[in-house]
């Protein structure tokens, strides 16, 4: 079920500081999006408005349209806590509940949400864990706390926790920064298989992680330090790696910036 | 010209004089024996000048030995180390010896009996009786008192971490703070005035339960808040993104998190006014008879009962050592409850076993 999401006009407020500034993009279904740029570009910070999680954020604000599909996310009536059903999220940091188990911490979008009978609840766990490359790994320790996992195995844990929801997009904010080559690779070969059945946002530093797991690029910038950021160019993958349109995203590429 | 002077301050190499370990052990043998005899040859007869003039010797005695064997910086080392040594005498010995003393004394008449009959048909200066009406009243008044400031404590403390924005919040904060510095008998007057006084009711244990949750309403808020502040932010967000609202965030992933932090808050809070006097000679008044109904006449609780013991005890050995049990049973009955904090603590908190 991934869906397109259409950004028009976008900015985003820090109490009176603008943040990001009109930004207008659209994500196509089924396809990998990176967004990379400098840090303090406001890359994330446009991430966190797309599952309306930036409103979280004391003092933030949002103008502008957020389409998901036909649906504006920022129209009247509009429950948040729904988006954020549609629209999934995986952090930085590796975060699983400290006091749940591997299998709740998988099951806890769908407990907190509602009531499952077990089977339903057993056969949803597996499928999310084998969706994120981890089942092998926990299947003997499901009933163990999610924290003890490494790392790497923490970050599938919510890979695997937020897709068990099956939400129409998922974002994910450089979720391999704190990770070893290894558990990145793993991220990475596990972001491919997903983007079969997800429209997949990424948000990364590493400019070589854009270029082997995105369809598309996005480069942000921002101006001067106090300045909004904003969307430079948006375009394949390819492109913007081997022939981008604007001067100022090569030279952040070519790591001639600033 | 600096050049020279640099290598010149350096030591000659990387070994130094240490003294052995058994170095400061000796020094406070030295410094309690030289103690002892100073105050004997000197015919002082007061029985902790020794200790004090031991304790100078000991601080003195370890730097000049060691700055003269070791060099200053080790001397300052050992006289830093040695203060908090005997910082930490004065502070134990104190407590130690109160421990000692109730003990001894109160296990003279603590017993089966003791524990399980009132002061009904005793008279205060006759053997027997018990403090079961006592321990009724304190269980009581501390259960009720608990049972009003816990779920109000813990709500307030929640409506500030997670809600609260703006003037409400620095208002209730500020109360709070100042709320923690009532002293106890105003907190029994204002219940005084306002429910025997002005409502006309009659002296109960829930008037005093009301007092005691007065009391300790602040310690839980602030001790729920500095717990839940505790709780990563990225949980919160972690839990939000998946679609959770926010009071089922709260109820299950913040507070189960906690949960820990706050029972201990909870245990110390209700170890603090377990000792609580004032309030209740205001609000409880005193019997000697077995009340079990907390909502009608007058209870009795540890507190009370043991300084009545040992106020009317007219002289009686009797009385006085009901006292001491009575103050060996709420020492206990604290460090149980401190114990069972500590065990909630470490089984509820998160884990990280493989």
């Amino acid at each position: 079920m991934a869906k397109r999401i259409d950004v028009s006009g976008l900015n985003a407020y820090y109490g009176s500081f603008l943040a990001v500034e009109d930004i207008s993009m659209t994500v196509e279904p089924r396809s990998v999006t990176a967004f990379i740029g400098p840090s303090g570009c406001g890359k994330s910070t446009f991430l966190r408005t797309l599952n309306r999680m930036h409103e979280v954020t004391p003092g933030g604000r949002v103008e502008g349209k957020v389409l998901l599909d036909d649906e504006d996310l920022y129209g009247p009536g509009i429950d948040p806590v729904a988006v954020r059903r549609e629209v999934g999220m995986v952090f930085q940091r590796p975060n699983p509940f400290p006091t749940m188990s591997v299998y709740d911490n998988v099951a806890a979008g769908l407990r907190l949400n509602g009531s499952y009978k077990k089977s339903e609840l057993d056969d949803i766990v597996e499928k999310s864990l084998r969706g994120a490359n981890l089942w092998n790994e926990v299947k003997d320790r499901l009933a163990r706390p999610g924290s003890g996992l490494s790392g790497g195995q923490q970050q599938r844990l919510c890979i695997a926790r937020a897709i068990a929801v099956e939400p129409d997009v998922l974002l994910m904010d450089e979720p391999c920064s704190a990770l070893d080559p290894i558990s990145t690779l793993a991220i990475e070969d596990l972001i491919g298989e997903l983007k079969e059945r997800f429209t997949i946002v990424i948000v990364t530093h590493n400019m070589q992680q854009a270029a082997r797991v995105s369809d598309r690029t996005a480069f942000f910038n921002l101006a001067a330090v106090g300045k909004p950021g904003r969307l430079i160019e948006l375009d394949d993958t390819e492109r913007i790696f081997s022939n981008p349109s604007v001067q100022a995203t090569e030279d952040y590429i070519s790591g001639r910036f600033g | 010209m600096s050049r020279t002077s640099v290598p010149a301050r350096r030591p000659a190499g990387l070994k130094a004089a240490t003294l052995p370990k058994w170095f400061p052990w000796a020094v406070a043998a030295g410094s309690v024996a030289l103690g002892l005899g100073i105050s004997t040859a000197a015919g002082l007869d007061s029985g902790i000048q020794w200790a004090l003039i031991a304790a100078l010797l000991f601080v003195a005695g370890s730097y000049g030995i060691s700055a003269r064997l070791e060099g200053r910086r080790q001397a300052k080392d050992r006289v830093a180390t040695s203060l908090i040594w005997v910082a930490f005498l004065l502070a134990v010995v104190p407590l130690a010896s109160l421990v000692y003393e109730t003990v001894r004394r109160g296990t003279k008449v603590l017993d089966g009996h003791f524990l399980t009959h009132s002061m009904g048909v005793v008279a205060d200066t006759e053997t027997g009786g018990g403090i079961y009406h006592a321990l009724l009243g304190t269980l009581e008044q501390v259960g009720i008192a608990t049972a009003i400031a816990v779920p109000i404590g813990v709500l307030t403390a929640i409506y500030l971490v997670e809600y609260g924005r703006g003037r409400l919040a620095k208002a209730i904060t500020f109360f709070v703070d100042v709320m923690t510095g009532i002293p106890s008998i105003v907190a029994g007057l204002f219940v005084l005035s306002l429910w025997i006084v002005v409502l006309g009711m009659g002296y109960s244990g829930f008037a005093g339960s009301m007092a005691l949750a007065i009391l300790m309403l602040p310690v839980v808020v602030r001790s729920t808040e500095e717990m839940l502040k505790l709780v990563p932010n990225e949980l919160r967000e972690a839990s939000l993104a998946l679609g959770v609202p926010k009071w089922r965030t709260i109820l299950k992933v913040v507070l189960p998190t906690s949960v820990g932090g706050i029972t201990t808050g909870v245990m110390l809070a209700v170890a603090r006014i377990t000792g609580e006097t004032a309030p209740l000679l205001l609000l409880v008044w005193v019997t000697n008879f077995i009340n079990a109904n907390p909502f009608q006449d007058p209870q009795a609780s540890l507190p009370v009962y043991i300084y009545l013991q040992y106020a009317n005890s007219g002289g009686s050995g009797a009385a006085y050592d009901r006292a001491w049990a009575g103050a060996l049973v709420l020492i206990a009955f604290i460090m149980i409850l401190n114990l069972v904090a500590r065990g909630i603590a470490r089984w509820k908190a998160p884990q990280a076993g493989r």
